[in-house]
């Protein structure tokens, strides 16, 4: 038994503890990428398999082994370790940041040559494939009205659904809303835009048309984004309703203040910046599909003013049909069609954040 | 102005699970009467089927009766906001409305149930923020938000909030235990004064801070867990404090239990 008991004493530590650590000198992580860029770059050119991006992958994993091996051999091996998680996490965010970067960069160089005024201010009306005119003032006004009949239909919907389903819902009727919202959320933008054809403008519009025949229209393209813009507004405003605390609620209530105040002065306010942005995550997807609006809306090369009558185009839609145009004037036109999109978008979000933040108090 | 409150074998269940027991208990008006015990015996859950917020739990449920002057407060003709209106609830984490600010925190029962006038709410948070000695430090700054205060002094904001509505009971669920004991005592000191107008039932869990502030004391506890809260004593603070009736009683004030 003795002999057992002074075995597990513990050790005393071979040197006194010190506060302080050998470290790597500043100039080493440089010198070891460059090191390995270099190898790299022998080895990738020297055996003929690759060009520059393959140097590159090859030297970041040069990189992490060296910076691996030196912090080990100096530091020890948790500093290592540290040193080596910190260098993947920062590749991993160039990675992320990587492919957006380019699309901006590609979208900005290509999309310049036509960001003029006569492309915001005529449409493709008479345009010929030997014209270098035309624009997209048509596909503007498409996307603008469409999305927003789009968003005056989700918003209303979306957000008093959300409010049932977390304020008010129980049992089954609350459990079938949330499964089909979710099974919503999976629809193809295609398959909306069937759903639509066949519904609305098949069967629906002749009834609203003067001519008595079924036609494509604006709005039956706002109601195909409309079923694709629900589940996500549904869902965001679920999630940010529920972030909300109980005893929020609570406050209110003991405050003598109805449910449904409550929920309309003290809880909507508290969640209104999550909820705007989801709402323009929706909008953002809904400004970029094509398929539906085609299906629908038919596109079109003049400007259209009604929503409820006649083909209209999209930003989206006519980005597709410009890209496939056999005119040499159309892929800059298309270039600058999806400049004009992601800008709108990004406009509108920017827009919209700052009107929710306007809402709450400055700190 | 200030009302009497007889609970009579109250019952408070969560769904199947029985929180509290038979609970009687009469409240004179202008008295303060803290509640005491150990942890999860109940305490919070009588206090809130005092103003009806226990039932807005789903599955929620409270049995026996409750009255404020003899009016039941669990009758069905009876308007719960009306009664959450005459007993007002200070909770145990300070929880001002994240979106307003502070003059607005104070407003808030009187503009969500409709009051607009801006003199009249001006004069109602004005007076409610000295009584809830508050308004020296927060005069200069009523349109910041509620937030931005300290932790005591969003207590005494939360407290200021309850009163602007001029409730005639107010109930606090351990008001003090997230704050600082210079808050803690700001705030007893508040109890006194407010007990000239106000009935006040309050949650502790420090055994001073009941013998400082109240009159009456009741004494909850369980026999183990998974069983229901019973009220064991209820008598005036000094005697419990001095000389309780019950042997449950001084094991737990003299920290031989719980
Ligand atoms: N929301 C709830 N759902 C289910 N049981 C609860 C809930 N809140 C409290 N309880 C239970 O009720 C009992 C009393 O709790 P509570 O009134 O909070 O006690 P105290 O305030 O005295 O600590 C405890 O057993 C607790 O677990
Ligand atoms: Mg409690």
């Amino acid at each position: 038994m003795t002999t057992t008991l002074t075995s597990h004493r513990p050790r005393p530590p071979a040197q006194p503890p010190t506060l302080r650590a050998r470290r790597l000198p500043k100039w080493l992580p440089p010198a070891v990428a460059l090191g390995a860029l270099l190898v790299a770059a022998a080895i990738v050119y020297g055996a003929g398999i690759g060009g520059p991006v393959l140097v590159v992958v090859v030297g970041a994993l040069l990189y992490l082994v060296g910076l691996f091996a030196a912090a080990n051999a100096v530091e020890g091996r948790r500093s290592a370790r540290n040193r080596t998680w910190s260098a993947l996490i920062h590749s991993a965010f160039v990675l992320a940041v990587l492919p957006l970067a380019s699309v901006v960069w590609t979208l900005v160089t290509k999309g310049l040559e036509r960001f003029d005024v006569n492309f915001f201010l005529t449409s493709m009306n008479n345009i010929g494939a030997r014209d270098p005119q035309g624009g997209a003032y048509h596909a503007i006004v498409g996307t603008l009205i469409q999305v927003g009949i789009a968003a005056l239909i989700t918003i209303p919907i979306g957000i008093l659904c959300a409010i049932y389903v977390v304020e008010y819902g129980r049992g089954r009727f609350a459990f079938a809303i949330r499964f089909f919202v979710d099974v919503m959320t999976g629809i193809p933008s295609i398959v909306s835009g069937l759903f639509v054809l066949a519904f609305w403008v098949l069967v629906v519009s002749p009834y609203f048309s003067s001519t008595g025949r079924p036609g494509f229209s604006g709005f039956a393209a706002a109601l195909a984004l409309s079923v694709l813009m629900l589940p996500t507004v549904v869902r965001s405003t679920e999630e940010m309703l529920r972030l909300v605390p109980a005893p929020l609620r609570e406050g209110a209530y003991a405050l003598g203040v109805p449910k449904w105040k409550t929920i309309l002065r003290v809880v909507l306010p508290t969640a209104l910046p999550g909820i705007v942005t989801g709402v323009m995550l929706a909008i953002a997807r809904a400004a970029g599909e094509t398929a539906p609006v085609l299906l629908v809306a038919g596109g079109g090369a003049a400007i259209n003013f009604n929503p409820f009558e006649n083909n209209q185009s999209s930003l989206a839609l006519f980005v597709y049909q410009q890209a496939g145009d056999a005119s040499r004037y159309a892929p800059a036109r298309a270039w600058t069609a999806a400049l004009t999109l992601v800008a709108l978008v990004l406009v509108l979000t920017v827009a919209a954040k700052l009107l929710a933040r306007r809402n709450r108090l400055g700190r | 102005m200030a009302k009497r409150i007889d609970a009579a074998n109250v019952t408070a269940y969560y769904g199947a699970f029985k929180a509290i027991e038979n609970i009687n208990i009469t409240v004179e008006p202008k008295t303060v009467t803290a509640l005491i015990g150990p942890s999860g015996c109940g305490k919070s859950t009588f206090l809130r089927s005092i103003n009806r917020m226990h039932e807005v739990l789903p599955g929620a449920r409270v049995e026996g009766s409750l009255t404020i002057d003899g009016q039941d407060i669990y009758h069905r003709d009876v308007d719960v906001t009306a009664v959450r209106r005459t007993i007002g609830m200070v909770f145990q984490r300070p929880n001002p409305f994240p979106t307003m600010s502070i003059f607005e925190n104070v407003v808030a029962g009187l503009r969500l149930n409709g009051v607009k006038k801006k003199s009249i709410l001006d004069e109602a948070a004005e007076k409610a923020l000295r009584s809830a000695n508050l308004w020296d430090e927060v005069k200069d700054r009523l349109g910041k938000p509620g937030a931005g205060l300290s932790g005591g002094q969003q207590q005494r904001l939360c407290i200021a909030r309850t009163i602007a509505v001029e409730p005639q009971v107010v109930l606090m669920d351990e008001p003090c235990s997230a704050l600082d004991p210079i808050s803690t005592l700001a705030i007893e000191d508040l109890m006194f004064q407010l007990k000239d107008k106000f009935t006040i039932i309050i949650v502790t869990h420090n055994m001073q801070q009941a013998a400082r502030v109240s009159d009456r004391t009741a004494f909850f506890s369980i026999e183990k867990t998974g069983d229901p809260g019973r009220l064991i004593e209820y008598d005036n603070t000094q005697k419990i404090f001095s000389n309780p009736s019950q042997k449950k009683t001084e094991d737990y004030i003299t920290g031989r239990f719980g």
